[in-house]
């Protein structure tokens, strides 16, 4: 058929420039000007600070969560993973004697551990990754509970609490950020140039596609899972650090909040669809509007539903879409047909 | 393959084996095993007082569990419920709080209108943006979430508040059992006669089992999903209500969280997270086994840290023995129909 | 526009047809699914339909039963206007329809998937679960079936899911039954049995609509016959006044030689050797080789395990025992990336949801075989990505405006194509093609069809997997007939025809009895329980 031909419109560019990351990135670029002008104080090097500090662990964890969504699958034990990490680094600094070094690698090894846990169930049991990480969302946490009880542990090396708080310079950048890019540069790259990658958005799309063409789906899905594991350790430890303090309960609440920053990021929970740039430009906008609605002295309430709005916005807005465009083409279609029959082409 | 020449010999599975396989039946045997082992140890478990209070504790979960087994098996979820609970919950403390003396027939009534309010928006969402219920409840979630917040502020209901009849849903007793629970069973009751003999409660299984074959068929598979959340919006506003008469306060965080235990109960009781399959009852009895065994390890001196580690334990091994059983259930008719050749 | 239905043959044209299309159109996207959909069905008659595959006769029947609504044409039932605006007007108004392929709830009991919707009531206006079981086995036993009406749908053989959708559509009552391939998946009794009962329901006065590629079928069951090609009405005929040659050549408009380039290729050293292959409950001993430059068809019906075998080889799915060399190395089991790296290409049968990632790009879907080979220092080169992708899509001439549109704006042949050319980039030993041309225009079927037959004249080995007899018969220097999991028979390009392949395939010694009268054939059904 030669009509699949002229149905080409647009270059790459100019769909690029209206594509869904585009516009979260015209949304971020406005909120950060208005925010500029209106908000006492957000134009300040402290602004920067404070803002990429609060949105690390999500933007972290969002990195491989992406990858684990753009396959079709869903991790919602991260949160989980990162307290028992920190749980488990509270309590071997307090009762084990290691160094401090040692500690967090074993602490690390926690996140490898969950991760794998989940990969097998998922992988070699066939089981769905949402039930499978419900399951273990509970389960993770309930463990942090019990090696830790309701203690917390806050003894931890004074440089290393103010390392992580340390900024580049007096450019207000923390120190983190360096290491938070290293993360995204390694998830960009691996989902966008490696074989690997392809085989990524070949299996969120359709794993019996991916099978043919030799990816490797339980394979691939259990490292996904080994990774997700090993970032959200490390947003364990690195909570710990921070707040100085080990518990249970560090980072309840976090998978929902990294989930909603990768969808709003254009990521589709179908799978197949998806970029790093899209998740980045995702995790930035909700945290700037978090924090200048809060320096604006916003209601903390407000803002909850402002991510729920963007959220919902989000994923509703491209079926909108469809929608019209589907109704344009009826119309057309209805149109031609009765063009047709003024034209006398008429049946007896 | 069958020849002309014998008749039809249908294979008849017997009532018998029919109620050992079905799906809820080793929720409910964990639950006896485990009541039976915890009065064992320690025989006080069972005492009036106690047994009260953990048919009191099981009340709530029970509702939100049936009225979420009632979305989940047409293949969606609603993560929303902690909020609509916390909602009702506050608005029956308003409520009360404007009109002392209405009466307590119609705060259910307004309860149950207001969660299914937001249920339909749930629902509309759902059906009319086709994205899976997971996101769109993932983000009303965090909307009426901040809608209470606002609401709310740092305002709270207590019990005393509320006029003493309605408190005394959740102490009086009939032949030994909570007024609230007695609500509960009706409730459980009456939707799982809804779920099993009634066409629309049939066409929501035949949605969650296959959406594609359901239109091709002719249910109406839009309706039915928008009356399935209305429906799980209204008891869980009912079950707001419930929380109101039963916990002494509310107020911005009265539910938040819940909803991953809620859909945890529908799980260990045997609904299939991706629909079609499962029933209420079994939702319920998860639910029950659930808020138990928090009663049980308190009775046995188990480390109160343990519960929610073995929750976990219990989502997947629900979800792991169903996934054993199918695959024996596929493998045995493989190799059967390999025999028949 | 085509010419309008003129006459009907003399002896119906008084009744009122019980159903009646006459111009009906049907697009999406880019893709004419429609041009001219005309059909008429009388009360008491068995209508044929019949066109290739893509010839429009799926779209039609979806129209009929309400599931798309077409964007023109004229739509009458017994004489007055319908507009379906969803499936429950189409039943409401007593069409019901039995799929190409079944559509059961696999949760549900049989008993339940059949009375879904109006179970029956009891006590209370509750359903009655014993009277629907009774129903759904007094059903059984009219079509002669031992099928529990408890056991839940999933698990059940295609065929036995094809006669619960049978006994669904006949339960329905209703006036024109349409019946889309339901004899693909069913053995020769079973098919006999259809047949009773859609005579009886003839007698009743239903009109039916019965579609099949099996020629014997459509001339020993229907009372016309109407011919479609490329989305277009062609002609109805009496099936009293017409011959078999003669609707095959409104059927494909062209003669036969032009759609089936085979040239002769001279055979190479064995490149595929399969030993004794085993799965149990799925096929057994399945032994045979392919050599270079050869195309072998693998045929049979649907479900009798020929699609199976290719995964097996290419190690989609598990056996148990046996084994596959390829050039006499033996591959490794469950790993479509050894077979794939032993040069094996495998073009499925189901292009959208296995052939092709339809929301990726031309260029993406191309290069996705060979991404481990445009690798350099572990990072893919966008260079030599789209230098491999412009390649291969103009070798084989793939019609598309960029490289950069996803691939679900192609028409069905060009992303055929596109399918292809992913395989060929990985220079194959053996490609594997299965259903190669299911759902492409004629012009471009013709095109692929040479295509496969150059390879072969290369030195590819081919094993191809068809139900349309005509391609396998066309294409293949050996066919071998596949029967409830077991090779039937080995057939030489010389000794292969139409009924021996059949035979072979409905695992029968002797012909299809299709000519026995109706009385007879109850007679010896009523003996036989």
């Amino acid at each position: 058929m030669s009509k699949a031909i002229t149905t080409n419109s647009r270059g790459q560019w100019s769909r690029r420039l209206i594509g869904h990351d585009a516009v979260i990135f015209y949304i971020l670029i406005s909120v950060v000007i208005i925010s500029m002008v209106t908000v006492n104080y957000f134009a300040s090097t402290l602004t920067v600070g404070f803002l990429l500090i609060q949105v690390l662990p999500i933007l972290l964890i969002a990195m491989p969560m992406a990858l684990v969504i753009v396959s079709g699958e869903i991790d919602l034990s991260v949160a989980s993973t990162a307290g028992l990490t920190s749980a488990t680094m509270g309590v071997l600094w307090r009762d084990s004697g290691l160094d401090i070094g040692t500690v967090m690698a074993l602490s690390l090894l926690v996140g490898v551990l969950c991760g794998a846990f989940n990969g097998f169930l998922i992988t070699t049991l066939g089981l769905p990754s949402l039930a499978v990480t419900i399951g273990t969302l509970a389960l993770y946490r309930g463990l942090a509970l019990v090696v830790i009880g309701d203690q917390k542990v806050a003894s931890f090396p004074k440089e290393l609490n103010a390392f992580v708080l340390s900024k580049i310079g007096n450019t207000g950048i923390p120190v983190m950020m360096i290491f938070a890019l290293i993360v995204i540069v390694f998830f960009a790259v691996l989902l966008h140039f490696t074989p690997f990658g392809r085989g990524l958005y070949a299996l969120g799309y359709s794993p019996q596609a991916a099978t043919f063409v030799g990816v490797r789906v339980g394979h691939a899905k259990f490292w996904m899972f080994v990774a997700t594991g090993i970032v959200s350790s490390m947003v364990g430890i690195f909570l710990t650090l921070r707040l100085a303090s080990a518990g249970p309960d560090n980072g309840t609440g976090l998978e929902l909040s990294v989930i909603a920053a990768v969808l709003l990021g254009g990521v589709s929970i179908f799978g197949g669809k998806g970029n790093i740039p899209g998740v980045v430009g995702g995790v930035l906008l909700i945290g700037t509007l978090t924090y200048a609605l809060r320096l604006a002295k916003v209601p903390e309430t407000a803002l909850i539903i402002v991510t729920g709005g963007l959220l919902v916005l989000s994923v509703v807005s491209p079926s909108v879409i469809a929608w019209g465009k589907e109704r344009i083409r009826l119309n057309r279609v209805h149109r031609e047909v009765q063009g047709q029959s003024a034209s006398g082409i008429t049946r007896a | 393959m069958s020849t002309v020449t014998h008749a039809p010999a249908v294979p008849r599975s017997s009532a018998f084996k029919r109620f050992f396989t079905a799906r809820e039946i080793p929720v409910a045997g964990a639950l006896i095993a485990l009541i039976v082992v915890t009065y064992i140890i320690n025989p006080r478990f069972l005492s009036p007082q106690s047994t009260k209070d953990l048919m009191l504790n099981a009340t709530i979960m029970v509702i939100l569990a049936v009225a979420q087994a009632l979305v989940i098996i047409t293949r969606n979820v609603d993560l929303s419920v902690g909020a609509i609970l916390g909602l009702a919950a506050f608005g029956t403390g308003t409520v009360f709080d404007m009109f002392p003396s209405i009466p307590l027939v119609l705060i259910f009534v307004i309860g149950m209108i207001f969660g299914g309010l937001l249920g339909s928006i749930n629902g509309m969402l759902v059906t009319s943006a086709k994205v899976p219920a997971l996101v769109i409840t993932l983000g009303t979630l965090y909307i009426f979430r901040g809608v209470l917040s606002s609401w709310a502020g740092s305002k709270q209901y207590f019990s005393g508040d509320n006029p003493k009849a309605f408190g005394n849903l959740s102490v009086d007793t009939l032949v030994g059992i909570p007024i609230i629970t007695i609500i509960a069973v009706v409730i459980t009751v009456a939707v799982a006669m809804f779920m099993s003999s009634v066409r629309s409660g049939r066409d929501l299984y035949a949605i969650g089992s296959d959406p594609d074959a359901a239109r091709l068929f002719g249910i109406p598979v839009g309706g039915r999903v928008l009356s399935a959340f209305i429906a799980c919006g209204a008891l869980t506003g009912l079950a707001g209500v419930l929380y109101a008469s039963r916990y002494n306060s509310v107020g911005a965080l009265t539910g938040s969280g819940i909803e991953l235990d809620v859909v945890a109960a529908v799980v260990v009781g045997g609904v299939a997270i991706f629909g079609g399959s499962g029933t209420v009852a079994g939702a319920a009895i998860g639910a029950v086994l659930l808020s138990t065994i928090t009663g049980a390890l308190t009775a046995t001196r188990v480390d109160k840290f343990w519960q929610q580690a073995i929750v976990g334990v219990l989502i997947l091994a629900a979800i792991i023995i169903d996934r054993v059983v199918s695959l024996r259930r596929a493998r045995k008719l493989r190799v059967n129909e390999a025999k028949n050749v | 526009m085509a010419t309008a239905v003129e006459t009907a043959p003399a002896s119906q044209a008084a009744r009122t047809p019980a159903l009646s299309l006459r111009g009906a159109s049907k697009t999406f996207g880019p893709v004419i699914a429609l041009a001219d959909g005309t059909i008429e069905i009388l009360p008491g008659e068995i209508h044929a339909l019949v066109g290739e595959n893509g010839a429009g006769k799926s779209t039609l029947v979806k129209i009929l039963a309400g599931v798309h609504s077409p964007d023109g044409g004229e739509f009458l039932i017994e004489g007055k206007p319908a507009h379906f605006r969803n499936v429950s007007e189409s039943k409401a108004a007593g069409i019901s329809v039995i799929y190409q392929e079944p559509t059961l709830f696999p949760d549900l009991t049989v008993a339940e998937n059949i009375f879904i919707g109006r179970q029956p009531k009891g006590r209370a206006g509750l359903i009655s679960r014993g009277e629907m079981r009774r129903r759904a086995a007094e059903l059984f036993a009219t079509l002669g079936v031992p099928i529990d009406p408890d056991r839940i749908a999933d698990g059940l053989s295609i065929a036995d899911q094809q006669i619960i959708e049978i006994a669904k559509a006949i339960s329905l009552d209703a006036n024109v039954l349409v019946m889309d391939e339901p004899t693909a998946a069913l053995s020769g009794v079973e098919v006999e049995r259809l047949f009773t009962v859609a005579r009886a329901l003839r007698e009743k006065g239903a009109g039916i609509l019965f579609i099949s590629h099996r020629f014997e079928e459509v001339f020993g069951l229907s009372d016309r016959i109407t011919v479609m090609r490329d989305g277009r009405y062609i002609q109805v005929h009496n099936t009293a006044e017409v011959t078999v040659p003669a609707i095959v050549k409104e059927m494909v408009g062209r003669e036969l030689g032009e759609l089936f380039p085979k040239q002769e290729a001279e055979l190479g050293d064995v490149v595929l050797k399969v030993d004794d292959l085993n799965s149990v409950g799925t096929f057994s001993g399945i032994d045979f080789e392919i050599r270079a430059g050869e195309i072998v068809a693998l045929s049979g019906l649907v479900g009798a395990g020929r699609t199976e075998v290719a995964r097996a080889v290419f190690g989609i799915d598990p056996y148990d025992t046996g084994s596959v060399s390829i050039g006499g190395t033996a591959l490794k089991a469950r790993s479509p990336k050894a077979a794939i790296a032993a040069g094996i290409g495998f073009v499925p049968e189901d292009r959208r949801k296995q052939g092709l990632v339809l929301d990726l790009s031309v260029a993406r879907n191309v290069t996705l075989t060979l991404r481990h080979s445009l690798v350099r220092w572990g990072i893919i080169s966008g260079q030599r990505e789209r230098a491999a992708a412009e390649d291969w899509s103009q070798r084989l001439q793939v019609k598309t405006g960029s490289q950069d549109l996803p691939v679900s704006t192609l028409s069905g042949g060009n992303q055929q194509k596109v399918v292809l050319a992913k395989w060929l980039a990985t220079d194959p030993k053996l490609l594997i093609v299965d259903e190669p041309t299911r759902g492409i225009d004629v012009g471009t079927k013709a095109e692929v069809h040479r295509l496969l037959s150059d390879l072969a004249g290369r030195g590819i080995a081919i094993l191809m997997i068809s139900s349309e007899l005509p391609e396998v018969l066309g294409m293949a220097d050996r066919v071998l007939v596949m029967h409830e999991g077991r090779i039937a028979a080995d057939l030489n390009r010389a000794d292969a025809t139409a009924e021996l392949v059949m035979q072979a395939a409905t695992g029968s010694t002797k012909e299809l009895h299709l000519e026995r009268t109706d009385e007879e054939l109850s007679t010896e059904l009523e003996a036989g329980e």
